[in-house]
């Protein structure tokens, strides 16, 4: 996965980790080169591993196997505390009888910043996080939002050379959390620490990272940017976790140089982009539903019947049944909406070649 | 915490209000009944004059607290001189319990903790075995712990056939013996409220602690104790109180060099040979004491709360 990644340019350099607990794999084999600078966003469903990552980077749990290298020193037998590496908590784990103050200040103290320094950077990282005005409340007296960004400016206040940010925005409600969202990346931008940033909501990650790994059971299922893991998804996992898209179950005739040719259900050929890895056989192909355009049943290369419709406010979301009952999901602009066919009468369906993608399964 | 708690109670009083006075009833007729009534029968008596065989005259008399303070020779003609004996016999009770406390404390504290982290059903059995000595009444046990420490008693036995020493150490009647004997009543007192404090700490504290540099005893002093300390000053009150007002301990455990006001206070109103007035006025002075020591305590967590 790192090989892309010139050696210098990394930050962590995630070696093979692996980590159990008892029988059960939470991390398996886990090899990640995350950059110096960037955002970089773990993603994935419940359970998947992110949190108990995250925390083998900060050295709340000893790695099972493998190394993690920060800055080209190992630091897997490193404590936490011997880490120049700070975590954001999910449940923002603020010192509740210290105020805003004292919790900023706390780890600027324990690395021996004298009392009026760390005053004078407790100062700039609330300023940072527009929170001046707020320094002498306990957190018990400030709203989820703001303690969110106490928690923020604690980690940043001893600059450390990497941030863990453990689904930060996750107690917050959707407005406060596009706000935050835009903030963070200000932030990040500003003092160019390498942000890991562990989430399970995709707008989140797609909106904010600059690559993304994809996480499933433990193992990464795909690293890159917004767009490579949305527009290139290498396996069925990831086309379905990001976004909507139409999976569906065709005979792979032939593959080579990332074009595959492939036929349908209803024993059309097409010729499709096709993921690292795809083989000739039964295979998957994925196809977003904005990609699929609605045009009368004439001029369709699939007939159906359109089965639902959901309205989205700026777009509109059709279900069509084809005939050999696969549906197929359609997502159009509401301009469009009034040449939407009615439910239960007949539609043509249309998409590019280069909509399809070939996964490996 | 406590704020908001105060608060919620504040804006819901107008409607439990009514019925919570109601359902108080029960209890504040077992508080007046047993606690003030007996109390203000002290008060009223440490102002009596005695009877010479127990009991009291009712005649208002000062004597008993000038007998707690002043010296007046052997028939009472003389000036007044400060007296030491009884302000003496108070101090070294202060602090005989305040080392008994803090003993609970250094034992009680990693007992809490190592309970506390115990899982589920492991930690009821750990409780349940800390509370078990208290199914057997005090007298009994502090009377096996006097068998236990004797000179030639089970310990002393063991530690010679272990080679450890070579003549009995003498334990019986020394602070020592007084200070195990109160450490082994009062020592559950200190782990209960410890913790349950300690149950709801918060452990992720404990690794923003780490992740923000601290070494283990900066997280210890820094953050864990300023969160368990509610239940710290609970456990060292319900040690410290009684262990002043002790006598059992003292009396089997401890020789006259031990003598603590619990004694004291008992031999007043044992037998023939008390002085009943005398034992009300030593009460009211401890009482007073310790009414003064916990309106400090509560002024002080009052004050840090606002
Ligand atoms: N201390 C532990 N002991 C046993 N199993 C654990 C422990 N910590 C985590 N796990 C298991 O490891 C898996 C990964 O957990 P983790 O907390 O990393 O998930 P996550 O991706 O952060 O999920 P979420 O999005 O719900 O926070 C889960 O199946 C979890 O049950
Ligand atoms: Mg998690």
């Amino acid at each position: 996965m790192a090989t892309d990644v010139q050696v210098k340019d990394i930050a962590i350099d995630i070696r093979s980790v692996s980590k159990l607990f008892g029988d059960f794999v939470a991390l398996d084999k886990v090899s990640l080169g995350i950059r110096d600078n960037e955002f970089f966003t773990l993603l994935g469903p419940s359970g998947c591993g992110k949190t108990t990552l995250l925390r083998t980077i900060a050295g709340f749990e000893d790695v099972s196997a493998g190394e993690i290298v920060l800055y080209g020193k190992d630091i897997a037998s490193l404590p936490p505390n011997k880490r120049p590496v700070n975590t954001v908590f999910q449940q923002y784990a603020l010192f509740p009888h210290m105020d805003v103050m004292q919790n900023v200040k706390f780890g600027l103290l324990r690395q021996g910043v004298d009392e009026v320094e760390a005053t004078k950077r407790v100062s700039e990282v609330l300023e940072l996080v527009q929170l001046n005005q707020f320094a002498n409340r306990l957190p018990s007296q400030m709203s989820g939002g703001q303690q969110q960004r106490v928690a923020l400016a604690r980690a940043l206040a001893p600059k450390p050379k990497v941030l863990l940010l453990d689904e930060p925005l996750s107690a917050l409600d959707l407005k406060l959390r596009q706000a935050v969202r835009l903030e963070l990346q200000q932030i990040q931008n500003e003092t160019g620490i390498t942000f890991v940033f562990v989430t399970h909501d995709q707008e989140e990650a797609l909106t904010m990272s600059d690559r993304i790994a994809v996480i499933n059971d433990g193992q990464v299922q795909q690293v890159g940017t917004a767009e490579e893991i949305y527009e290139a998804p290498k396996n069925k996992f990831v086309a379905d976790f990001i976004g909507e898209t139409n999976l569906i179950d065709v005979k792979v005739k032939s593959v080579s140089g990332g074009k595959a040719s492939c036929i349908l259900p209803g024993g059309a050929a097409i010729n499709c982009s096709a993921a690292d890895g795809a083989k000739a056989g039964d295979g998957h192909l994925s196809i977003r539903p904005e990609r699929v355009a609605l045009v009368s049943p004439t001029k369709g290369t699939f007939v159906g019947t359109v089965t639902r419709q959901i309205y989205l406010g700026t777009d509109m979301h059709v279900d069509v049944q084809l005939d050999d009952s696969e549906t197929v999901k359609v997502r159009v602009q509401n301009s469009k909406v009034a040449k939407i066919p009615e439910i239960g009468t007949k539609a043509g369906l249309n998409f590019d070649s280069d909509a399809a993608r070939l996964l490996v399964d | 915490m406590a704020g908001a708690i105060t608060n919620n109670s504040k804006s819901n009083s107008g409607i439990y209000a009514g019925s919570a006075h109601v359902l108080m009833l029960p209890s504040w007729l077992i508080i007046g009944f047993f606690l003030l009534i007996p109390v203000l029968l002290m008060l009223v008596y440490s102002f009596l004059t005695k009877e010479f065989r127990g009991g009291v005259i009712w005649e208002f008399s000062l004597d008993a607290y000038d007998q707690f303070f002043f010296y007046r020779g052997l028939f009472g003609d003389e000036p007044p001189v400060f007296e030491w004996t009884y302000v003496g016999i108070f101090w070294r009770s202060i602090w005989q319990a305040g080392a008994a406390t803090i003993f609970c404390l250094i034992i009680g504290f990693p007992t809490a903790w190592f309970i506390a982290m115990r899982r589920g059903a492991n930690k009821s059995v750990w409780l349940f075995l800390i509370t078990i000595p208290y199914w057997v009444n005090l007298l009994i046990r502090t009377i096996s712990m006097k068998f236990l420490i004797r000179d030639n008693g089970p310990l002393n036995e063991w530690l010679l056939w272990m080679g450890a020493i070579n003549e009995p150490i003498h334990m019986i009647n020394t602070n020592f013996a007084v200070q195990l004997g109160l450490f082994y009543s009062y020592l559950p007192f200190m782990v209960l409220p410890i913790y349950a404090s300690v149950e709801r700490y918060n452990f992720a504290l404990s690794e923003a602690a780490a992740d923000l540099y601290a070494s283990h005893w900066e997280t210890l002093r820094l953050i864990i104790l300023p969160a368990v300390k509610p239940g710290i000053i609970a456990g060292c009150i319900l040690v410290f109180v009684p262990s002043l007002g002790a006598f059992l301990a003292p009396d089997l455990l401890g020789g006259a060099k031990t003598f603590m006001i619990g004694s004291l206070i008992e031999e007043q109103f044992k037998g023939n040979a008390g002085n009943w007035p005398f034992g009300a006025a030593a009460s009211m002075i401890l009482l007073s004491m310790v009414l003064a020591m916990l309106t400090y305590y509560a002024r002080q967590q009052s004050k840090e709360v606002s």
